[in-house]
Parts: C-alpha cells; structure tokens; sequence
C-alpha cells in the first residue's frame, strides 16, 4: 500500500521559500521545526560538556582539567541542558506542533508571540554564548548564593540573563497553550475528550506561568546583589542565602514536572496506540496532570534538607514529598492496565515507553529515599543524587521526548525513518543510559560526592562503567540524527496515519497543509477508540 | 475586552488614590513603628496592587475566567509565603545545643 502514497503537493515546508519565509513565519509547525534544530544544536553542546565530565572522572587524578574549569564544564552541562534543552523539549517542539490539530485548530492562539518565543530562547542562548566564550561560569547550574553573589569571579551575570530571558520564552509558550486549549477547541471537542497529551500540556503550562516568574526574579535578585552589593542573600551583611534556595526551588522543582508532565502526555498516546485500546482510567490520568502540577508546587523544600531549614518545616516537606509520588503512580498503574490485554507492539516509539516506564520508576522510587528525612543527610550531594534526577530527567523526560519525536516524525516530514536502525537506537540509549547511572547510585551509596574532578581509587571502577556507558548513551543519541536526516531525503512516504492511531492529528495529511484542516473538524466520539473496526478503518486512510 | 467601559474620572480617582498612598508609604518610612515597619509597608503596597488589578486591569469586569486566573496565581503566592514562612517561624525551635566543651 506504502508504494502508492504520494506527499501532498502542498504542504507547510514548502509554502514558502527561503530563511525570510522561515524567521517571519507564524505557524506553529514551522516555529517547532525551529523549536527541534535550535534545542537539538544545544543538546549537542550539552552532551559535549556531559563528555567532558565523563573523560575526567575515568581516572581518580584530576588530570584532564583544574578543578575550577572542571566546575565550569558540569555547570555549564547543567545550564544548557535544563534552561536550553529540557524546558523547551516537549513542550516547545511537540507541544507547538501537536496541539493545535490535536484540539483541530488552525494555530495557537497568540502565533505572533509563539515566534516571540523562539526569539527569546535565541536571545538567551546568545547570552549563555556569550558567558561560555568570555571564560564560561563555575556556580552549578542552581546558581546558589552566597558563592554566585559575592564570590565567584566567573561569568554569573551573563549566565543568569541567559536563563531569566530564556524563562520568558518558557512563560509565553505557557500562556499561548492555556488559551489555546480554553478557547479553540473543536466543535464537541469537550475537555474529557482532550488527548492526555493536552491534557500534560495544560498542567505543565500551568507551572510555567506560575512558577517561572518567580526564578526570573530571583535570578534578578542574585544579578542585583552581584552588580551593585544589595545584601539580600549575603548572610555577612544580614542576607539570607536559605531565602535565595526556596525561592530558586519553588519554580526548579516544578520545572522538573514542566520536563516530565510533557513526556508522560506522550507516552499516553504510545501506549495507547501500540496496545491498540483505550487509555485505562482516562480521567484519573488527566487529572494527576494537574495534581502532579499542584502537588509539585508544594514540595520544594526538600531540597533544603540540610540546608539549615527547620525540623519541623522539614518534616512537612518530606511528608508533601512523598504525597507526589501518588499522581506519578496512578499514572503508572494506568499505563500498566492499559497495556493489560491489548494488542502490543514493539515499534520504535513503543520501545522509548517501555525504556520510559523502567526508568521512570526507578527515578521515582529512589526520589522517595532522598524525600526521606534521615536517608537523605547520607546521601545529599552525593551521586545518588545525581543518578536519581538523571534517571527522571533523561530517563524520563527525554525518552518521552525521543519516543514522542519517533512517534510524530511521519507527521513533522512525511516520510518513514529506518525501524531496524531506529530500534537499535532505542536498545542503545536504555542499555547505555543504566550504564551511566546505576553506577552512580552505587557510588553516592558509598559515599562519592557530586562536584569534584578527583575522588579515591576504590571508586574509579564503577566511574569507568559510567563513562563508558555515556559512550553507548552517545552513539544511542546520535543514530537518531543521521537516520532522521536519512529519512528526509529517502524514507518511505508516510501518509497520514501510519500507526493506525486515533486523534484528530492523524486525519491531516503528511505533512499537514500550513492551514492543518481544509474544514473545520466536528469530534463526536471519545478518544483513543481502538475497536477493530475503527484501528481498520484508520489503516486504510 | 467587549463589555465595560469605565468612565475617565474613575481612573483619575484610583490614579489620585495611588498617588496619596505613596505619599503615605513615604510619610510611614519615617515613623518608627519597630515590627510593624514592614507589615504596614506591604499592606500599603498589597492594597495599590488591588487597585491596579482590579481597575486598571479590568479584572472587576471581567469574566469569572478572568479572576479565576487572578485567584489562581494569589493561591499559587500564598503556597510560596505560607510554605517558607512555616520554615522561618519555626526555625531554631526544639534544637537541642551542643553541649559545652
């Protein structure tokens, strides 16, 4: 059937030419193509750092780099990839690609401040450059004061304007996904037949309005202490620097969720179209997107547990903490049930949930051991820190993000990648990313500390398997490009609905018209209708 | 913003009334109230903001979609104060000193 596919004639990659059509253009779709090359150029860079960390750490000498740009190259691996990379992920990709034909609108609401989004990401980015090539920042990408106000002599400033602009782009996107999804649905599209994945989008919008200005100012606060020495967070001059860590992770925790929320909307759809059923217990997955999105707000000081926080406020983080982890479950269980019974398949996109659902649960799970009063003064600022956000942060957030970027891809082009190379990418990434971390949790078991170029010899084997796990995680990471960059020029034509899928997303052409619907979509079913006879009648589209 | 239209003389009143509570937050710099400094200084501020959100942003005549957002994002501030105000008050309490050496 595929040999007779043809692209359309017109669609929106080529509805204008030239990088006028492009830097001007207010379709959501294209500004998420732009979306895709300007956060995949980052995650580049970011990765490069992450390698730089890796080659260190393969012996305990510190023997690559001083310890002062070692601090410079895991920060600005952190600054990248959380302020660069996963912010705008999901959300800024998929999220602008996929929500105005999944609610069957023609564009967001507001597509001249959609662009205005990607501008400001530019402009953030440009800041971060700038920092980088002046001599880079030492700070950890959480900027904690009093170090980042008063005494390193990197390039805090720059840095810190990089992300409180790049905050705005996040805000703006934010706020055109809640009024997009309030006011342009579809004719019968009611909120209970939203996909999950706007429904993810919602809550996580959500966070970004709210929480983001909050870190912007702070970050402000630490530039204004920097430049012209306001004491608010110096404690030598009656400043406090606990102020400048509950602030700081009032919105960074909930940005964990503005990473994860969007990937766990993904992986609703996956599942539920390679199970070939309904999502099990609809509602409560749409609203533990919101209840992850309120609980997330009231956790934050967990953070602080050593910090010199009061007992018993510490207490009541930890309890809150733990309280979080139920919409997270709920979510899992469903996803569990889901698969129950169902017609599963094991697609690339598949594969990416599955890794998603492993590691996931193990980010999740041992996120309750650090929610743990005593078992966290043990292990604070170790590795097992660092494992446990990386497995949620790139085990969670970023297989999502891959698996959703597999899944779409037919709709982004039009055409088909290679599944037999696709697989072995997603084999990769989870074999070479459990590589790289498990040890890590071994490690901050034991006792290594985060944050240092050199470390006692009894740890430098399960350091080895890490850095040579990033070196699988790497490849796993770079298949993708060169297949995907494959696929542009010789993949097999898609046509609409390759998968079989449900949505309304999937009855626009491949790629879609800039204008997505010739006529104006009616919803009058429920979501994710999988019976045989809907699954067949979407095949023969 | 179909609807409402206010008349002119009603934003020169809450303009004037901005006015003269700044002229009150300068006069209360002044005095010397001890604790009550800061409360009194952010209660001031606190009711300029609910004049410019609701007149000069319309939010008194909006839809109720409107102040739920506005409701929403006050919620959303109170988890911010109430939470870290819960460390800071109680901060020190039941700590047992070391003892002396």
């Amino acid at each position: 059937m595929l040999d007779t596919l043809k692209l359309p004639e017109r669609h929106y990659l080529n509805n204008g030419h030239g990088l006028k059509s492009w830097l001007l253009t207010k379709d959501h779709k294209r500004i998420a193509i732009m979306y895709l090359i300007s956060i995949s150029v980052m995650f580049l860079i970011g990765g490069l750092f992450a390698a730089a960390v890796r080659v260190e750490l393969m012996t305990p000498e510190g023997d690559l780099f001083l310890a002062d740009t070692y601090n410079k190259m895991f920060t600005m691996h952190g600054v990248v990839m959380v302020f660069f990379f996963l912010i705008p992920s999901t959300p800024a990709v998929l999220g602008n690609f996929l929500i105005p034909p999944m609610i069957g609108a023609k564009d967001l609401a507001f597509p001249r401040i959609n662009l205005l989004s990607l501008y400001l990401l530019w402009v953030g980015a440009a800041f971060f450059f700038y920092a980088l090539f002046a001599g880079g920042v030492d700070t950890g990408w959480t900027f904690y004061t009093p170090f980042s106000s008063s005494a390193s002599n990197s390039n805090v400033v720059p840095t810190a304007l990089g992300a409180f602009i790049s905050g705005f782009s996040s805000i703006l996107t934010g706020l055109n996904f809640i009024v997009t999804i309030h006011r342009m649905r579809a004719p019968g599209l009611t909120w209970f037949r939203l996909p999950l994945f706007v429904w993810a989008h919602y809550a996580t919008s959500l966070i970004q309005v709210l929480g983001t200005p909050v870190v912007a100012i702070t970050i402000v606060m630490v530039a204004v202490e920097r430049m012209f020495g306001f004491a608010i967070f110096d404690p030598v001059r009656g400043g406090d620097p606990v102020l400048f860590q509950h602030l700081f992770w009032f919105y960074s925790h909930p940005a964990v969720y503005i990473m994860i929320l969007p990937a766990m909307g993904v992986i609703s759809e996956v599942v539920s179209t390679f199970s070939r059923k309904t999502i099990f217990g609809y509602s409560f997955v749409a609203f533990s997107s919101l209840a992850i999105a309120v609980f997330g707000f009231l956790v934050w000081a967990h953070h602080l547990f050593v910090a010199g926080i009061s007992t018993y406020s510490a207490m009541v983080f930890s309890f809150l903490s733990f309280a979080v982890a139920i919409p997270s479950a709920v979510k899992t269980f469903n996803w569990a049930a889901t698969l129950y019974k169902g017609a599963i398949s094991f697609e690339t996109p598949m594969l990416y949930a599955y890794g998603f659902f492993g590691l996931f649960l193990i980010g999740g799970l041992t996120g309750l051991f650090l929610a743990t009063l005593g078992v966290d003064i043990h292990v604070h600022d170790t590795y097992f820190v660092v494992a446990h956000f990386h497995y949620i942060m790139v085990g969670g957030a970023i297989m999502g993000y891959l698996g959703g970027l597999h899944f779409w891809w037919p709709k982004l082009t039009g055409r088909m990648y290679s599944e037999f190379f696709s697989r072995i990418s997603a084999i990769l990434v989870f074999v070479g990313f459990n590589l790289t971390f498990f040890p890590q949790f071994m490690l901050g078991y034991m006792g290594m500390p985060r944050r240092y170029h050199a470390y006692p010899d009894e740890f430098q084997v399960l350091n080895i398997m890490s850095s040579a796990g990033a070196a699988v995680l790497g490849v796993g990471y770079l298949l993708p490009v060169l297949y995907f960059l494959w696929s542009l020029k010789r993949g097999e034509v898609a046509g609409p609905n390759p998968w079989g899928a449900s949505g309304l997303e999937w009855q626009m052409p491949s790629p879609p018209p800039t204008e997505n619907f010739k006529e104006q979509p009616v919803v009058h079913g429920e979501p994710y209708e999988y019976t045989p006879h809907v699954a067949r009648e979407a095949n023969l589209v | 913003m179909s609807g409402h239209v206010s008349p002119k003389s009603l934003y020169y009143s809450i303009f004037g009334a901005l006015m003269v509570l700044t002229a009150i937050t300068v006069f209360a710099a002044f005095l010397n109230l001890g604790a009550m400094n800061a409360p009194l200084a952010l209660a001031i501020a606190t009711f300029k903001a609910t004049l410019v959100v609701l007149f000069f942003m319309h939010v008194k005549y909006s839809s109720r979609l409107t102040k739920l957002v506005v409701t929403t994002s006050l919620f959303f501030l109170a988890i911010l104060l109430g939470e870290m105000m819960m460390d800071y008050a109680t901060r020190g309490l039941g700590v047992i000193p070391p003892p002396l050496q």
